[in-house]
């Protein structure tokens, strides 16, 4: 990279780029509040983490600091300084030139954010010439191939005449970042930047995020609900929940000894890559707008829950220099020794040599193309295995032809000493009923038209299991099994949060008995103390039920939390197969090895936070 | 209402019924352009219905002399053969609206079976069907039924049949276009690796799901279906050229439109308000599933 010219900007080193002060949103129609009392600073050069799960409003907080407000919310109290100057009192028009200007915006979905039918040299020609008027077009180029520079892709001509969808979702996200500080902004607000793309070339964004801020000293915050890359990217933090910050500072006081519960229960709920250890989920869910408690949010789920705790709304104070904490018993929580995760798990006993599936030779392919070469697999009674690879590595792919839905392959898969054939439909009831799968979304696996009860009946109807007064009592049965009540049956998928219908989906599955249980990415697109109790649960249920599962996933901490052995997919092939803690402590393929560095996690990112300093050549 | 799987109801479903659309539709109903819509077919549909037990004459009785304006015996005048001109338009609705709604619904439910077959198919058959839909709609909706009649006579059957059928493509273009991206969603492919017959993925999985738009495309389809019988009437092909009808009124009226204008204005009037009537519907179930004016509706 070569070396920009250097920020010409001058910022007073006391006072910060951006004062955020009691900042309070809300839903337009009814005046109730989404978030409240949101106050922080972020300093020229420095990246703020805003962590919350799902509906915590951190997204709508980092869109308040652009002077926006998604439809039907309002902005109700603030100040936002961007260097002195209030935006929230601003005009549409001055807004819009504050926007991109002094203020940009990476949003999650780097393909939605380009236009797909302009090249991108121009789109960020474009970006170049809406706020400053340059007199050559040369001047221009040169702006352009620097900026392709900064974000490490090629500068030449070629590139630039390519369209977004030629691109990688890792470019594209960079060529996002290249046009996010092209004006030079005093602010950049990412929300979710590396969501969706796979570790390695999430590294890869995440150092040129840590490099260009801290070269062109723009101010960042940072949204995520992964705890592990925040911590990679950012100095301090701030851990947001129902609608506040319950927690700011620097990111080693939080990741090693948190002041508030939720974090503490957070952090706990984040799979390891050292050390298998099961998951905490935190149970139950975060209230939300309207129905919030009149005390702590967090209380009704808080195993710390004094009286007190319901009475007000605690305030958010110092615990310690640079450490606020949102909660009145934050010193006994500091005393107390941050609990890393849950028990360690017990390995069963050698897993019993019979194989409960196994897969041949299997060959799949997409098309003309060949996307699983000659993969051999077994997966022996009651164990665990986890499929770890990258997208485009065909685990999905492995795992469709073994539920019976991706028909184009070649080699042998056989179920017991059963040999399946390539068509669920073609297959017996029996064996049907024998492989379960769970899709990865749980949003688009559920009929959104028929209700709890139908979904998980219909499997007891297929096949013939059960009927009438006995298939609902084996639902409302399962439904407590996959810790939901009875009264589920009668709701409808839409009236259920993500990890509650990722249940119903569990829930469908096993209500007939399966020996072998698919997992397809079943806790990707839910949050990380969701992501624990599902973990959780799928893990019990498959040492209690004496399930076969094969789990596929591309998270390779949360391998050390379920399975007992794991095989890396890279590229269509087995890079590396072997019991858990020997392919994850002492991997002996390059690849895997590479796979484990990238991966962002809480026991490297403190040292790495400490080398994010930009490296200027 | 169809939900496909309701064949084992237990007592529990029906404690709890899963129709869902009539929510949609609910909630389009709290949008002013649907609830216009809604009391402009209402007043339509019952003036069609009820228009013959209060009206003040026969429909042949002559009441005066022809083409008179309104005024003694005939509050509205008289036509050209000194008919009541109220009375036959109340009497008039009655053939359209039914033939209308008669020739939609069999349209409908032939084209939204015929689409969502194509799109669940995913195969050759999907090109055999839409191809064949294709040259159905090549032919313009009052040219197929003018050369229908003309071929086979003005018969109410025919008409309905000529209209039906050239609802179908249209119908079925909807049908395969709401249903493809429900084609690939997870809970099909979960049927699927569970075994379930196609039919009922059809009926189960794809049909409701593609309910919004298909109610949309409901409304649409009544509306070119009365502008196009009332057309046909107005050509004189009508089962019973004789007999009151809002497209024959017109066209049999028009001649005096600058003396006596109600004959021919009355069920101008009519027509173009059903019309716009069931368009406004469609327009306020559409956008209510869109997700348009929420924040107004809310209110």
């Amino acid at each position: 990279m070569t070396a920009p010219e250097v920020a010409t900007r001058s910022v007073e080193p006391t006072q910060p780029a951006v004062s955020v002060t009691d900042l309070e949103i809300q839903i337009a129609a009814s005046s109730t509040p989404v978030v409240s009392d949101v106050t922080f600073d972020i300093a020229a050069g420095e990246i703020l983490g805003l962590v919350g799960e799902s509906g915590s409003g951190k997204t709508t907080v980092g869109l308040a600091l652009l002077g926006h407000a998604r439809r039907g919310l309002r902005i109700a109290g603030g100040p936002v300084l961007l260097g002195g100057r209030n935006i929230l009192g601003l005009g549409d028009e001055q807004l819009r030139r504050l926007r991109g200007e002094a203020v940009s915006y990476v949003p999650q979905d780097p393909a939605s954010s380009l236009n797909p039918a302009l090249r991108i040299g121009l789109q960020l020609r474009e970006v170049l010439e809406a706020h400053v008027r340059h007199r050559d077009g040369g001047q221009v180029d040169e702006r352009v191939a620097e900026m392709m520079r900064e974000v490490a892709l090629p500068d030449d001509r070629k590139f630039l005449r390519r369209y977004p969808h030629e691109l990688s979702g890792g470019q594209q996200q960079r060529v996002g970042l290249a046009m996010a500080f092209a004006n030079r902004p005093s602010l950049i607000v990412l929300d979710e930047p590396t969501t969706g793309l796979d570790v390695t070339t999430q590294a890869h964004v995440l150092t040129t995020v840590r490099e260009l801020a801290g070269l062109h000293n723009v101010a960042a915050l940072y949204v995520s609900h992964d705890l592990a890359v925040v911590a990679a990217v950012a100095k301090r933090v701030a851990v947001m929940y129902a609608g506040r910050i319950v927690e700011l500072g620097t990111s080693e006081a939080l990741f090693s000894a948190a002041g508030h519960p939720y974090t503490r229960r957070l952090i706990g709920a984040i799979p390891r890559l050292t050390g298998g250890r099961t998951l905490v989920g935190i149970p139950g869910h975060a209230a939300s707008p309207g129905s919030r408690p009149p005390g702590c949010a967090f209380a009704p789920r808080c195993n710390l829950r004094i009286e007190r705790c319901d009475e007000e709304i605690p305030a958010l104070r110092l615990v310690s220099s640079d450490h606020q904490a949102r909660c009145i018993r934050a010193e006994e929580v500091l005393a107390t020794e941050q609990r890393r995760a849950g028990d360690p798990i017990e390995q069963p006993a050698a897993a019993e040599p019979a194989a409960a599936l196994r897969l041949e030779n299997v060959i799949a392919m997409y098309g003309q193309q060949e996307v699983v070469h000659s993969v051999s697999l077994q997966l022996a009674a009651h164990e665990c295995l986890a499929l770890v690879g990258e997208s485009g590595s065909g685990k999905t792919t492995i795992a469709r032809a073994i539920a019976g839905l991706h028909h184009n392959w070649t080699g042998k898969i056989t179920l017991g000493d059963q040999p399946l054939d390539a068509s669920a439909r073609r297959r017996s009831a029996e064996v049907r009923r024998s492989i379960q799968y769970i899709f990865q979304n749980p949003y688009g696996s559920l009929n959104p038209r028929k209700s709890i009860g139908e979904i998980i009946e219909q499997p007891l109807r297929i096949f013939g299991t059960a009927s009438g007064g006995e298939a609902s009592r084996r639902v409302a049965e399962m439904l407590e099994r996959v810790a939901l009540t009875a009264g589920y049956a009668a709701r409808y998928p839409d009236q259920l949060s993500g990890g509650e219908r990722q249940r119903v989906a569990i829930a469908r599955a096993l209500v007939c008995d399966p020996a072998v249980l698919v997992c397809d990415e079943v806790t990707s697109a839910l949050d990380v103390s969701v992501q624990a109790a599902i973990v959780e649960l799928l893990g019990n249920l498959q040492r209690d039920l004496g399930l076969s599962m094969l789990f596929i996933t591309h998270n390779l901490p949360l391998v050390r939390s379920i399975a007992q052995r794991v095989a890396v997919l890279h590229q269509g092939t087995i890079a590396e197969l072997g019991d858990v803690s020997q392919v994850l402590g002492t991997p002996e393929q390059p690849y895997t090895r590479q796979l484990i560095s990238d991966t962002p996690s809480l026991e490297v990112a403190a040292a790495e936070v400490g080398l994010a300093e930009p490296e200027i050549p | 209402m169809i939900t496909g799987t309701g064949t084992t109801a237990s007592p529990a479903e029906v404690a709890t019924p899963p129709v869902r659309a009539t929510s949609l539709l609910r909630r389009s109903l709290r949008l002013w352009r649907t609830r216009i819509g809604v009391l402009l077919v209402g007043v339509l549909v019952l003036l069609a219905i009820i228009g013959p037990y209060v009206a003040p004459y026969g429909p042949s009785t002559p009441v005066g002399v022809p083409n008179s304006g309104p005024g003694g015996k005939a509050v509205l005048g008289t036509d050209y053969l000194g008919q009541d001109v109220l009375t036959r338009f109340l009497y008039g609705g009655r053939s359209i609206l039914a033939t209308a709604l008669i020739a939609t619904a069999i349209g409908l439910i032939v084209g939204v079976a015929i689409g969502l077959i194509a799109a669940y198919s995913r195969n050759a058959l999907d090109d055999v069907l839409m191809r064949i839909m294709d040259v159905i709609l090549a032919f313009p909706q009052i040219m197929f039924a003018l050369v229908a009649v003309a071929v086979v006579g003005p018969q109410a059957w025919v008409i309905v049949l000529a209209i039906a059928l050239t609802t179908v493509p249209r119908a079925a273009r909807v049908a395969r276009g709401a249903a493809l991206p429900v084609v690939e969603r997870d809970f099909v492919a979960c049927s699927e690796a569970m075994g379930v017959p196609r039919w009922r993925i059809v009926l189960g999985d794809l049909l409701p799901n593609t309910l919004g738009p298909l109610m949309v495309e409901a409304s649409l389809r009544t509306t070119y279906s009365i502008s196009v019988i009332a057309a046909l009437a107005y050509l004189g092909l009508s089962p019973n050229p004789n007999s009151p009808n809002w497209g024959t009124m017109i066209q049999q009226n028009q001649i005096v439109l600058a003396t006596q204008p109600w004959g021919a204005v009355m069920p101008i009037i009519a027509i173009a308000l059903l019309t716009m009537g069931t368009g406004l519907i469609g327009d306020g179930i559409a956008r209510t599933a869109a997700g348009i004016d929420r924040a107004r509706s809310a209110e």
